[in-house]
């Protein structure tokens, strides 16, 4: 199976999403918190190139397994990681950090948990790899990599400390 | 893959109590956030059936499915028509019509909720059957002592009181040996089952038992009003032999002993007013993890589906 996406290219997605976000945030105390789980890895590594930033920044990590709206389709409900949200939500500006945006379902689901620790003054969306196909009204506003792809794909991320080893690879589905 | 309902621990594999277990850390993190609510549950609807009376593991269900968003109905059994001579079968066709997803059953009969269970498509959880099991108790008291001892195998679980006549040693025992923990009994000879598990130290005299060096003491409730018999002489007795005394309680603070008790406390005769206080008590630390490990629980059983 090819890999669509090297280690090489994976860093310099993360390089780009720390560019942006402190182009347009500098200054400012920002508050990434990452979805679990590889947007936490991500968020970590984004976390990583801002720290010589002289400004604060907050980390923190969000479980959206209770918010997804899928259950009843299920046959076994997904297994809960702990959240750990180590900041005031009121009033910080969030950056949301996820690895791969595709249907915008989960982001729908993990603003509904953010609200749950209290009213952020401003919530924006970082992923590392963009791959289309929303459902949702969500837009990001920073983009690591736009990678496209049909519907029906499959897009399995890989990042080092989650899984070992930096790579994306597409795998293509027959149409039905 | 989770089950329909929850009768027993027996059913369950060490794997799914392990399950359970982990699961119920990240609900009690829901605790401290500013919303201690999440949609999970959304739409689902959970009724509590409560033939015996019980405060505390009511309010605890309700809490934990009010957490999870559900819609919780109360059937109120006291005014119902069940004591107009309505069979539980009659009772349990009425509320299958109210396509409940989830059936929360206290009774004084052992085996009743297997038997709702085996009625209605609904999730089953058994919130306190007769002398036989309360696993719902087992799981938080598990997951109270694995906060402590997040390795708990090897560790030894003192049982002091009537061992006959409780669910909830029964039901603790069992989880406690499944996790390698070590269990003995310590009660009046006539409240400790002469048969029953194996490998489980019965003791009668308070000093024997605490040379066995248990690292948590676990008192039952006398259950004053489920007793047709007297099995011992009086409270103060009871106190004297077995309850947790103010000379006993410095003598647990010395070893760095927890003390556990299920509730609600009979103070004077389990144990003294001093422990209530004391830093090494998890009784408050039951009772809050009594919601997280209930959440797990509706979180993971699957009833069948109402439409299917």
């Amino acid at each position: 199976m090819p890999v669509t996406l090297s280690a090489e290219e994976i860093a310099a997605g993360i390089d780009r999403l720390a560019e942006a976000i402190r182009e347009k945030t500098a200054g400012q105390p920002i508050a990434l918190i990452g979805i679990r789980r590889r947007g936490d890895e991500v968020a970590e590594r984004v976390l990583t190139r801002l720290a010589e930033d002289d400004r604060e920044l907050s980390f923190g990590i969000l479980d959206i397994s209770l918010y997804r709206d899928d259950f009843e389709h299920l046959h076994e409900n997904p297994k809960l990681q702990e959240s750990d949200i180590p900041f005031q939500m009121e009033g910080a500006h969030v950056i949301l950090v996820d690895d791969v945006l595709f249907t915008g379902r989960t982001i729908r689901a993990a603003l509904d948990a953010l609200s749950d620790y209290g009213r952020p003054a401003k919530v924006e969306l970082a992923v590392l790899i963009d791959r289309g196909h929303r459902e949702m009204p969500i837009h990001p506003d920073y983009t690591g990599i736009s990678l496209p792809t049909q519907r029906r794909d499959h897009v399995l991320v890989s990042l080092e400390k989650t899984d070992g080893t930096d790579q994306v690879r597409v795998i293509e589905k027959d149409p039905p | 893959m989770p089950h329909k309902d929850l009768l027993d621990i027996v059913s369950l594999e060490r794997e799914e109590i392990e399950h359970l277990l982990d699961q119920a850390a990240p609900f009690k993190e829901i605790f401290t956030r500013s919303v201690k609510k999440v949609p999970a549950l959304k739409g689902k609807s959970v009724l509590m059936l409560f033939y015996e009376a019980s405060t505390r593991t009511h309010s605890s269900f309700e809490v934990a499915a009010k957490r999870l968003s559900a819609d919780v109905t109360n059937f109120d059994v006291a005014h119902s028509s069940i004591t107009k001579g309505e069979s539980v079968r009659e009772t349990i066709e009425t509320l299958q019509a109210m396509r409940s997803d989830f059936i929360i059953v206290r009774h004084s009969r052992a085996g009743l909720p297997g038997n709702i269970a085996r009625l209605t498509r609904a999730s089953v959880i058994n919130a306190g059957d007769g002398a036989h099991a309360h696993p719902t108790q087992a799981l938080l008291d598990a997951f109270t002592i694995k906060e402590k001892f997040p390795d708990p195998a090897g560790k030894r679980v003192l049982i002091i009181g009537d061992i006959l006549h409780s669910r909830v040693a029964r039901s603790t025992s069992t989880i406690l040996k499944k996790l390698g923990v070590e269990v003995a009994y310590l009660g009046p000879g006539s409240l400790v089952p002469k048969v029953g598990p194996e490998n489980i130290r019965r003791f009668t005299d308070y000093a024997q038992a605490m040379a066995w060096s248990p690292d948590i003491v676990y008192l039952l409730r006398v259950q004053m009003e489920r007793q047709d018999v007297q099995y011992f002489p009086s409270l103060r007795e009871y106190h004297r032999l077995y309850g947790i005394t103010e000379a006993r309680l410095a003598g647990i603070r010395d070893r760095g002993l927890y003390i556990m008790h299920p509730g609600p406390v009979n103070r004077g005769v389990e144990l003294c007013d001093a422990v209530m206080d004391y830093e090494r008590s998890l009784i408050n630390d039951q009772v809050e993890n009594g919601i997280a490990v209930r959440m797990a629980v509706l979180y993971w059983l699957k009833p069948e589906s109402v439409t299917g």
